[in-house]
């Protein structure tokens, strides 16, 4: 019993989350339940106005979003509130409140609807009456969209062209759902179901370019693999093991007994490039910041061919840098990533927030120029030294942090996404426990 | 053969086992995490393995035929036996998640195939949780037939999102349902029945039966006569309660 108490405490570590503003005005962070915005243009913090009887987060964020339009932002996480924004005064419009604690989130393209998906694996809408700026702060009730059976929720994605609502789930399982006109009725007609990881699905994200508006889907899962769909079918269009690819990049050896998880993707908007983050563990005794991937990994998209192939390799050498939340923007060509996780009472740590910066996050012209993908310094990330105070809550963050940090982080995704195994042996001494057995033999 | 002989779970008389040795719990959590495998996609069922004589040799014939009927938690297997001779050309399964149960009707359409030759090779059974891998199973349109024949009644509100039948499962039910496809509920348990009803007609995707369709359909007389449950129910003078539905196209 004991030790299931401390695992559940132990889930209460929440991973680092970075989303940009869509014409990169504002980055957010969030850490444990602190959350931190930079205005850019401005190059200022920004404090947050919330009118709400509980104002601001109480516990973990779970998951940030930007609107496409930029108007709006939502937060949410294990609190069990949703909160949203307007990104012009920085004020919480509306609350809802969910049932149960909150996994992901998703804004329909014209920031009508808001999508958000629960611990029990049900999505919820929330329809909105539009953004006044002066308005008093509405709280909504949230009504069910769709559900997985029970299996929590990873990633919620609309498709660009918003007719359909993607859902990933912890039992490899990807959802594409019709969105109907009025989804307060619920969604009913599922268009297909992407099936062929065979681990946890991490993360989801569309892929468009001018020759195919509707978008491709790239999903990464725990299986080691990053996977291009034809959503509207269902069918598997190519797989990228980018496992056995960050094996070859790492220092010769050690492949073995090694486990890779997608962490998290951030595509290009014009679909040219994916960039992916990746957790590597050795299955072994010694785990440490040395066995881990640092930096990012770049997938090119070829359109014609429909494949996805290892662009470039981005180490970040100097500090064992393993991004746990990624983020872009229309045009800026700069890929924002940050490493973090939220302080911990069972280990006694401290929280952590780094953030990096890596230009040339673009392929204009697919074949000609050549991929230039630079790490900033911390002086010439946009904001400069101001923002990485804000965002960082510290300018210097030490080498001891990290990799207690990066420990933290493995555990949270653990148990997080990876369903608790027992032995049979364990199992049966479980099964002759029950006390809700009438007949005793 | 030998074997069988010595095997004490066997009938010597009528070389069907026995259903003593098969003894289970009457339920089973369908939400706890599941230790056994699942097909990772419908492409992967080995049709081979359900149905030997149909998939003997990876022929042309042998990519045509898929599963059409599927028999939710279909217990000891009584409607699926009855089913496999009135439809011998329909590829049909039963999905059951205890494992006891399950290992007793894979023995008993054994044993039946045995018996007379050629018949119940189109009937099969497989140990999953199909609230949580139906889409695992069956691509989208491919059931005709979808049968949930005295479900556990979960009389708690708190329980009620184990109902095997509920507003969103209907969903993933409406998925794998061709057009026209139908789905049969029975129980005995007024309340449960009340509610499979109610799912069922506020779902857009499905339309009721008309009671002269069901005289003329020979299945709904199975419904309550071929299952271990509906007989227990009938020798018991007890009530039953059915819902019949088609899948239609959702009105836009």
């Amino acid at each position: 019993m004991e030790d299931e108490n401390e695992q559940g405490r132990e889930t209460e570590v929440a991973p680092a989350l970075i989303s940009v503003h869509p014409a990169q005005h504002y980055v957010t962070v969030a850490v444990g339940s602190d959350l931190r915005v930079f205005n850019l243009q401005e190059g200022c913090s920004v404090s947050l106005v919330d009118e709400s009887p509980e104002p601001l987060h109480k516990d973990s964020i779970r998951a940030i979003r930007f609107g496409a339009n930029g108007k709006l932002f939502v937060s949410a996480g294990d609190d069990k509130l949703v909160k949203i924004w307007s990104t012009d005064s920085w004020r919480c419009l509306y609350s809802v409140s969910s049932e149960k604690r909150v996994s992901a989130v998703a804004i329909s393209n014209g920031g009508r609807f808001v999508c958000f998906a629960d611990k029990f694996g049900i999505v919820w809408v929330v329809e909105l009456d539009g953004v006044h700026e002066n308005q008093a702060l509405v709280c909504k009730k949230a009504e069910p969209l769709l559900a997985h059976y029970c299996s929590i929720i990873t990633s919620l994605e609309f498709s660009p062209d918003e007719q359909y609502i993607v859902s990933a789930d912890r039992d490899f399982k990807i959802r594409v759902t019709a969105f109907p006109k009025n989804p307060l009725d619920g969604a009913h007609e599922i268009q297909s179901f992407c099936l062929a990881h065979t681990e946890f699905v991490s993360c989801l994200t569309f892929i468009c370019c001018q020759d195919y508006p509707l978008g491709l889907l790239v999903s990464g899962s725990g299986d080691s693999t990053v996977r291009l769909w034809d959503f509207t079918s269902g069918s598997l269009l190519h797989t990228c093991e980018v496992g056995a690819e960050a094996g070859i990049a790492q220092s010769n050896g050690r492949k073995e007994g090694s486990n890779t998880i997608v962490t998290g993707l951030c595509a290009t908007p014009d679909g040219s490039l994916v960039a992916v983050a990746i957790q590597r563990q050795l299955l072994r005794e010694s785990l440490s910041s040395y066995c881990s991937f640092p930096g990012i990994m770049l997938l090119a998209c070829n359109f014609s061919a429909k494949i996805l192939s290892v662009a470039r390799v981005v180490s970040i050498t100097e500090e064992a840098f393993i991004p746990t939340s990624l983020g872009t923007t229309f045009s800026s060509g700069l890929l924002w990533m940050v490493m973090g996780v939220s302080s911990s009472q069972s280990s006694g740590s401290a929280s952590l927030a780094r953030v990096r910066v890596i230009s040339g996050f673009s392929k204009n012209d697919a074949e000609s120029t050549e991929l230039e993908p630079i790490v900033l310094a911390d002086k010439e990330i946009p904001g400069g030294e101001q923002l990485l105070l804000k965002l960082q809550g510290n300018l210097s963050v030490e080498e001891e942090v990290f990799s207690a940090a990066a420990e933290a982080v493995k555990t949270a995704m653990h148990n997080l996404l990876i369903k608790k195994q027992y032995s049979a042996e364990r199992r049966e001494f479980r099964k002759r426990g029950r006390n809700d057995r009438k007949d005793k033999r | 053969m030998l074997e069988n002989e010595e095997n004490p779970c066997i009938s010597k008389s009528t070389r069907l086992p026995r259903k003593r040795f098969y003894r289970a719990r009457a339920h089973s959590n369908p939400l706890s995490d599941s230790h056994f495998p699942v097909p990772i996609s419908p492409s992967h069922v080995d049709y081979s393995l359900h149905y030997p004589q149909f998939f003997q040799s990876s022929d042309i014939l042998a990519g045509s035929k898929k599963i059409e009927f599927a028999d939710i938690g279909c217990g000891f297997g009584g409607l699926l036996i009855s089913l496999a001779t009135l439809f011998p050309e329909t590829l049909m399964i039963g999905m059951e998640l205890r494992d006891k149960v399950t290992e007793y009707v894979k023995e008993r359409i054994l044993a039946l195939r045995k018996a007379s030759p050629g018949e119940y090779q189109n009937a099969s059974v497989v140990r999953t949780n199909s609230m949580k891998y139906i889409p695992n199973y069956f691509e989208k349109g491919q059931l005709s037939k979808m049968f949930f024949l005295f479900p556990d009644p979960h009389f708690k509100e708190k329980n009620h999102r184990r109902r095997v039948i509920s507003p969103h499962l209907l969903d993933e039910y409406a998925y794998v349902l061709r057009v026209g496809g139908i789905i049969y509920t029975i129980t005995d348990v007024e309340e449960l029945g009340d509610w499979m009803k109610s799912c069922l007609e506020g779902h857009c995707m499905f339309e009721a039966i008309t009671e002269e369709e069901l005289e003329a359909d020979p299945v709904v007389k199975l419904l309550s006569s071929a299952t271990e449950e509906g007989q227990k129910v009938s020798r018991n003078g007890g009530q039953t309660f059915r819902a019949v539905y088609r899948r239609i196209l959702p009105c836009v």
